[in-house]
């Protein structure tokens, strides 16, 4: 059993790439449920009253303080338990793995990114919502315009490095019968005993979709620090977060 | 094992033959040792990797930039699944020409889940401990040198004592991870507590019931991890003012 360039090129990368969509569907999906979620969450940490924040507590311990891997398993295999045949039969759909997949991995990151959230909500400057309210806008009003655009711009690089352990954790899916990137790498490796081809291709699928997100996420973080760009003509490097 | 249909799940946390608690039990022991040596194993990985960093070496901080880069854009599930696939049969063979072992060597799914984790985890603390050392101010290893001391007496008795107390945040951050990472290692046939909970929830076909009581093992692991931790942080920090 050796390592054969060519097979791995060949027969191996194809297959592989053809799976590129599904992790990225994982990814997207449970990117944006995840982060979503990740807002009402770290309010209700924020809030005084101990049935919102409590809660909230509760959520974010569990989601930081268990495996993603054991929820992973618990929403598939308990879900699975729970639904009754009639609804599985109603909703052919929830056969496939990927919903319960998408469901783990935006649990997880809501949890992960709502305490990330919360820091960043503490870190937006007093004076900015002590303006607004002086000008009058509601609570709300004053959480949708300054409170949350100014906190995501402050935890916006952690929100990054999350998202690439969020490319990372879609890999989990492979346990729970979803052939993206890692599944199918797995699948081929059992029909053909092929170790190093089929596992080193899917580590270089992994390094090149990581770089192409960091560099989308670099982007991104560009396109909406413009208050952290220096000013033209000056060369006083960006204040740091 | 039989659980009768009409009997409480709690009694299926009985100690001994008629319940799972041995189990999880065993399962707990097996993860703290699987996590503990793959964080040794790590913590002189990384030792190794912030010394090749931090060298004046071109060369070696290339490879310590590789190293870690790689690391860091790979999934530790397929870590895992390359070092003990891939890496346990290449080390067998490097074994066996070096006429240190016979063919029929075989790695055990704890050695290679230990050699995993210690590998993926040693790419972290690298950036860690660098970070440490590199907050320790310069003039301190000046005055050191100035003293006369050489490189390793340098090391224990002004860098070691120093960085820790900068490094430990992420230290503990990274004994967190590493609990909740080892749960992967399941997946290689390796016994740990993520395995005891599968192998009570497929008998009994209770899933939820089962991996809940395995996610709040990982919880209580977890939470008193953090209490430890914090007690040896605050320690560590003894002898500064807190301003």
């Amino acid at each position: 059993m050796k390592l054969d360039f060519a097979y791995m090129v060949m027969t191996v990368l194809p297959a592989l790439i053809l799976a590129v969509p599904t992790s990225l569907l994982l990814l997207g999906t449970s990117g944006i449920i995840g982060n979503a979620l990740a807002v009402p969450v770290a309010v209700a940490r924020l809030s005084r009253n101990p049935l919102l924040w409590m809660p909230a507590y509760l959520f974010i311990l569990l989601m930081r303080g268990t495996p993603l891997l054991v929820q992973m398993y618990l929403v598939y295999y308990g879900l699975g338990q729970v639904l009754s045949p009639a609804t599985m039969h109603a909703f052919p759909f929830l056969r496939d793995g990927i919903w319960y997949a998408i469901f783990a991995l935006s649990i997880n990151t809501a949890g992960y990114t709502g305490e990330i959230l919360r820091g960043a909500i503490l870190a937006v400057p007093h004076g900015e919502i002590e303006a607004a309210r002086a000008f009058g806008m509601s609570r709300f009003l004053v959480f949708w315009r300054i409170t949350l655009p100014r906190a995501i711009r402050i935890c916006l690089p952690t929100m990054s490095s999350e998202m690439i352990v969020l490319l990372k954790a879609t890999s989990l899916a492979s346990t729970v019968t979803v052939y993206e990137v890692l599944g199918t790498a797995q699948a081929i490796r059992v029909d053909t005993f092929r170790v190093y081809d089929t596992l080193l291709g899917a580590a270089i699928v992994y390094i090149g979709m990581v770089f192409l997100l960091t560099r989308l996420l670099n982007w991104i973080e560009r396109a909406l620090g413009k208050d952290r760009r220096p000013l033209p003509g000056t060369t006083a490097r960006p204040a740091k977060a | 094992m039989a659980i009768q249909p009409d009997q409480s799940l709690w009694l299926g946390l009985a100690w001994g033959d008629t319940g799972w608690a041995d189990e999880f039990a065993h399962g707990l022991v097996l993860t703290i040792e699987i996590s503990l040596c793959g964080y040794l194993v790590g913590l002189t990985l990384g030792m190794l990797g912030a010394g090749a960093k931090l060298s004046l070496h071109k060369s070696l901080n290339r490879i310590g930039d590789a190293y870690t880069t790689i690391i860091r854009a790979l999934p530790e599930l397929l870590l895992i699944l390359l070092i003990y696939y891939a890496g346990t049969s290449a080390l067998v063979k490097i074994l066996v020409f070096a006429g240190l072992a016979s063919e029929e060597l075989q790695i055990s799914p704890f050695t290679a889940a230990v050699s995993a984790l210690g590998f993926i985890y040693g790419a972290y603390l690298t950036d860690i401990l660098r970070g440490g050392i590199e907050a320790i101010h310069r003039g301190q290893i000046e005055a050191a040198r100035a003293f006369g001391m050489g490189g390793l007496l340098r090391f224990r008795r002004i860098i070691l004592p120093q960085m820790i107390r900068y490094a430990i945040p992420g230290m503990a951050n990274q004994w967190l991870n590493i609990t909740k990472d080892s749960s992967l290692v399941s997946v290689i046939g390796a016994y740990e507590l993520l395995s005891a909970g599968r192998g009570a929830a497929t008998a009994t076909k209770q899933y939820v019931f089962y991996y809940s009581v395995t996610a709040m093992v990982f919880l209580l692991l977890s939470v008193s991890s953090m209490v430890l931790l914090g007690f040896i942080e605050r320690r560590a920090n003894r002898g500064v003012r807190r301003v």
